[in-house]
């Protein structure tokens, strides 16, 4: 049932989401939240921006065939999204749980345009999408973040680098030329839908607590309850 | 061939340049068992003789996603959405790397079933009309579209008869005739196949007419006979690849 991302709904759960480029530090912010959240007896289901079975396969043959452009690479990240959106994140959000997940549709708009596809058109194409209640983007500059990265390793991955984009041949090169891209979109799309920005750079005590800050406000009114009754068809059997 | 510059349907896809497009995309839509598919081969037959280069191009055959849709089908539950997006991911597989290429050759494209087909089977299972649409919006604007319109009744013995009824029983596999999603099995409009299949097809009919002025549906009677129908489509062809070649006469004089 696809609805517009921006239309609210209502459900007893509270959906809290990070962004941020590669570095930025918001796993490891995600992470510290949770423990605090678990530590104050709520129930917390964490997911990541990952691709499951569904695609995985497809998006694997079409890497080495080189069959994938960027619209076909597009869809099926997004449709390998609903899958995960319907099997674990309504769920859990019916059930009245806070779900934090690392990454959400926002890395998937600033990526994908980078590779070619329509602003407005990938916007719409996640438009099935929940809108988070909680959305925090971790700011950081390019430069610190690859020292970040490169700290307990030598070399930068294939993709991190976006090698694949042809920006250039050397990957610390490759990778400030495609990271400084997602920055700007990233910077577009947190201006556009309103995510609060954290400075990255600041310590991580500090970003904690102001993170822990905006949730507890956001908590006052959470009342767990989970749905009993039929609200809407999610699944086809 | 062509002059009439090709436009996409809505935000289409920024890294391609169609404006210089030559070739002539021709849309067949309709139900499922509406013989669309025979009416094709015959049209390719004939135009073929007529001397054009013709390329047809169908659904869920695409080599990047025709395994995934066939394993996503048998596999575990899906939601619509994400049963509409494997269509969209097949069908903008199909249009890069088949349509594109063969309409930049000057190729009169045949495709049985567009993005209409998408469009009902997503609305009939309470998709969001507008959110699918601009899903779609990277689809190439067709030169026509000729929908086989058919009723209930008459669709009834079409897909339901010796043939079929075995071959959808034993060879279920073979993604030919119908199976369970095609025949709407998913959304339990009925107690068994028939009563289903029914509830299904009476409301993807009413969406195809939804659509008739929405998207300038040239409505072809297929009711009648193989061969009424298929005058009717040549007729309807030969408009709109003559209406072309007149214009090029006229510039060149």
């Amino acid at each position: 049932m696809a609805r517009l991302f921006d239309q609210p709904r209502p459900y007893p759960g509270i959906l809290i989401i990070v962004e941020g480029i590669d570095g930025s530090g918001k796993s490891t912010q995600l992470q510290l939240l949770q423990k605090w959240l678990l530590n104050s007896k709520y129930r917390v289901f964490f997911t990541e921006w990952n691709s499951s079975a569904l695609v995985n396969e497809t998006i694997k043959r079409g890497k080495k065939k080189n069959l994938l452009t960027p619209t076909t690479f597009s869809i099926l990240h997004a449709t390998d999204f609903a899958d995960r959106l319907a099997h674990l994140i309504i769920p859990p959000l019916k059930a009245g749980m806070i779900v934090c997940a690392d990454r959400y549709v926002y890395t998937a708009f600033a990526r994908d345009v980078i590779r070619g596809v329509h602003p407005e058109w990938v916007r719409n194409l996640y438009g099935f999408a929940v809108k988070p209640d909680i959305q925090f983007y971790f700011r950081v500059p390019i430069e610190v973040s690859l020292k970040r990265i490169l700290n307990g390793r030598v070399e930068l991955k294939f993709h991190e680098a976006g090698m694949d984009l042809g920006l250039s041949d050397d990957p610390r090169e490759s990778f400030r030329l495609f990271q400084s891209k997602i920055l700007q979109e990233y910077d577009k799309i947190s201006a556009e839908y309103g995510l609060t920005v954290m400075d990255a750079t600041d310590s991580i005590q500090k970003q904690q607590s102001l993170i822990r800050d905006i949730v507890r406000e956001r908590l006052k009114d959470y009342k767990p309850t989970p749905f009993l009754q039929k609200k809407e068809n999610v699944y086809v059997a | 061939m062509s002059h009439k510059k090709k436009t996409y349907y809505g935000n289409g896809l920024p890294y391609v340049d169609v404006s210089d497009l030559t070739g002539k995309l021709i849309v067949i839509e309709g139900t499922d068992g509406v013989g669309r598919s025979t009416q094709l081969e015959e049209l390719k037959k004939w135009l073929e003789v007529k001397g054009y280069g013709v390329t047809t191009t169908g659904w869920t055959r695409s080599p990047l996603m025709g395994k995934a849709i066939n394993e996503a089908k048998s596999g575990h539950t899906l939601n619509f959405d994400t049963f509409s997006l494997l269509y969209a991911a097949d069908f903008a597989d199909r249009l890069e790397h088949e349509v594109i290429p063969a309409l930049r050759a000057g190729f009169v494209v045949l495709a049985d079933r567009y993005i209409h087909t998408a469009f009902a089977r997503s609305s009939v299972r309470g998709g969001d009309r507008q959110w699918i649409r601009k899903v779609f919006g990277f689809a190439i604007e067709p030169d026509a579209v000729f929908y086989m319109r058919i009723n209930i009744e008459d669709l009834i013995p079409r897909v339901i008869n010796s043939q079929t009824l075995h071959k959808r029983y034993w060879e279920e596999q073979s993604g030919e005739g119908m199976d369970y999603w095609e025949s709407g099995m998913d959304m339990r409009l009925g107690g068994d196949f028939y009563d289903s299949f029914i509830e299904y097809q009476k409301l993807i009919l009413k969406e195809f007419d939804r659509m008739k002025n929405e998207f300038n549906f040239q409505v072809i009677d297929a009711a009648k006979s193989f061969e009424d129908t298929n005058r009717a489509l040549k007729q309807g062809i030969l408009a709109v690849l003559e209406d072309e070649e007149s214009e090029e006469k006229s510039r060149r004089h």
